[in-house]
């Protein structure tokens, strides 16, 4: 089955900047593995459920106490840019109109 | 006479203990081997030399003492590098966590350490896990100790060709879709993934959560046992976590197969396998049977299924996990005018071919209106899966298989083509998504001195009689030979 992509829309909502040649390329290596991929939709799946989980599991849950967490310091100094207690990153309101 | 670097865990610990080496020997003797060996392997990204050699000497300290920790205890242990480690620099082999250094340690970091084992460095990777040769690492490929210009297998290359040259006992690898299995069974070692969630995964730079696991890398099945005791069991950090009794595996270990049912998994050969892996797969059944073992064909029809259901998986989870590297709390920033443009930049410079395919793929995959066509009937067919091993394990205790379909390929091989780098696990996959635990053993080398892997897969918490079969295959196959680079005639 031919796999139909619009691969710049792809690359935008993945949050990455490729340009137009780069664009090509990945948009014919995934048109490849999807349509090898897209064999699953020969498989009659009716009334399969699907997996979620390897393991039957229900939700994990702990007592609400509060115990220690990382230092802030020390997860802070890994942060490419930081302003006090916070993370900084570029203005982003902009973004929105 | 037998380098220090070339011993099991087993055989180091009883030396250990009568007092004839210290585990600063059997530290000094990893890095010697790794002295002659790491210019052509690059198993390591980091070796954390001073904190290795401090954590010897507590370790002979502790002994002195009467303090003894288990059969891990003075033990030099390597890490692949996307398990964290708190202060030392942990990458997953990506350009985009360069320099980062975690503030917390994984808990089997922490259950080693409590082990007794010393850690020695943080093994080289393809990025992210996502690879089958260990060449998809921004700081370059790890090489196989059989023959350098081969890969070693992948994703967990470096761990594999550490061990497999001695410059560690033992290593942890991650297990997506084979990244355990596979390289263990080109560098002729002993690789296993658990069933899934039988070993936490907080800490483990995440790649595909419903399909990871982490799994040790050893010379012996013996020693497999050991490491997997030491990593195993549940921990409130890690939601997934499974909640019950670890099986015992070491207590049925030497049990033999006499009486057991084997099945051989018929899809698991033909078309692309080479015919020294089909011929030594074949002589080792025969061993089996001739042992007592009862020898059981058995179809597994959805596997045909497999590898193109594991492709629209793990990427689509992959683009998940991935998300989170995005320039603000750690790694890499590019400049942009905007969030958006900072992280579109940062994403595009930080991560490396084929991370960056899987996640457009995955992307594409949980996209609306595709997601029913591909993620949706691919969590389908997994189940498809699960109930064709769980029909097969009705009938026989183990399964068994080629680990992959060919032995080392030479560097650069398969790069430039996913699909056929993609094949390499198509043996192991099936077990990822059906959260079972197996295993490779080295059991013989090809017509061209490279090592082949037997793999044995055992249903849902079935480590006991998995590693009860891998124990008879290594003991009826008898391999023990040692790649070139581990002897100092091979490095020179």
């Amino acid at each position: 089955m031919p796999v139909d992509i619009d691969i710049a829309k792809v690359a935008r909502l993945a949050r990455i900047g490729l340009d137009a040649e780069e664009l090509e390329r990945y948009g014919a290596q995934l048109g490849d593995i999807l349509e090898h991929a897209g064999r699953v939709q020969a498989l009659d799946t009716d009334g399969v459920p699907p997996t979620a989980h390897p393991l039957p599991m229900v939700n994990a849950l702990r007592s609400d106490e509060v115990e220690p967490s990382l230092e802030r310091d020390e997860v802070l100094a890994q942060a490419p840019e930081r302003e006090g207690p916070y993370f900084r990153v570029p203005a982003f309101l902009e973004d929105e109109a | 006479m037998t380098d220090l670097a070339d011993l099991s865990i087993a055989e180091a610990g009883r030396r250990l203990r009568s007092g004839e080496v210290s585990a600063a020997d059997l530290l000094e003797a990893v890095r010697r081997r790794a002295t002659m060996s790491e210019a052509q392997l690059h198993a390591f990204l980091t070796l954390d030399t001073e904190a290795a050699a401090e954590a010897a000497e507590a370790a002979d300290e502790a002994l002195a003492r009467g303090e003894d920790h288990g059969p891990l205890h003075g033990i030099p242990v390597a890490l692949k590098d996307n398990m964290v480690t708190r202060g030392v620099e942990t990458t997953a082999s990506s350009r985009i966590l360069a320099g980062y250094r975690p503030p917390y340690d994984a808990t089997v970091v922490e259950r080693l350490r409590a082990a007794g084992a010393i850690l020695v460095g943080k093994t080289n990777l393809d990025e992210f896990a996502m690879g089958s040769s260990t060449e998809n690492s921004a700081y370059g490929p790890t090489r196989n100790p059989w023959d350098p210009e081969r890969v070693p297998g992948g994703s967990s290359g470096g761990s594999a060709a550490s061990v497999s040259v001695g410059s560690s006992f033992a290593a942890l690898g991650s297990d997506t879709g084979g990244s355990i299995r596979q390289p263990a069974a080109l560098c002729g070692i002993v690789g296993m993934k658990p069933t899934y969630g039988l070993v936490s995964r907080y800490g483990l730079i995440a790649f595909a959560s419903s399909l990871d696991q982490i799994g040790p890398l050893t010379r012996t099945v013996e020693d497999s046992v050991t490491v997997f005791e030491a990593i195993a069991g549940h921990d409130p950090a890690d939601a997934t976590s499974y909640r019950g009794d670890v099986p015992d595996v070491r207590a049925a270990l030497e049990g033999g197969v006499e009486g057991l049912r084997i099945g051989v998994v018929q899809e698991f050969s033909g078309e692309g396998y080479e015919a020294d892996v089909e011929e030594d797969f074949r002589r080792v059944v025969g061993l089996l049977e001739g042992a007592g073992a009862e020898i059981v064909e058995i179809s597994l029809p959805s596997v045909e299924y497999a590898l193109s259901a594991y492709y629209l998986i793990a990427p689509a989870e992959c683009s998940a996990n991935l998300a989170r590297f995005d320039g603000v709390r750690y790694g890499l920033r590019e400049e942009g005018a905007s969030v958006e443009q900072m992280m579109a930049a940062t994403r595009r410079d930080g991560f490396g071919p084929e991370v960056t395919r899987r996640i457009l793929l995955g992307t594409y995959s949980l996209s609306a209106g595709y997601y029913d066509a591909f993620y949706g009937q691919a969590q389908k067919v997994r189940t498809l899966v699960a109930r064709d091993f769980a029909a097969a394990y009705e009938r026989v205790d183990a399964l068994v298989s080629p680990t992959s379909p060919t032995t080392a390929f030479p560097l650069g091989a398969k790069t430039a083509d996913p699909l056929a780098m993609y094949l390499s696990d198509v043996c192991t996959l099936p077990s990822n998504l059906a959260g079972d635990p197996a295993i490779s053993v080295p059991t013989a080398l090809d017509r061209s001195g490279l090592p082949i892997g037997f793999q044995v897969l055992a249903p849902t918490l079935g480590e006991p009689v998995m590693f009860r079969v891998a124990r008879a295959v290594e003991a009826l196959a008898g391999f023990d030979a040692r790649p070139g680079l581990a002897t100092s005639e091979g490095a020179a």
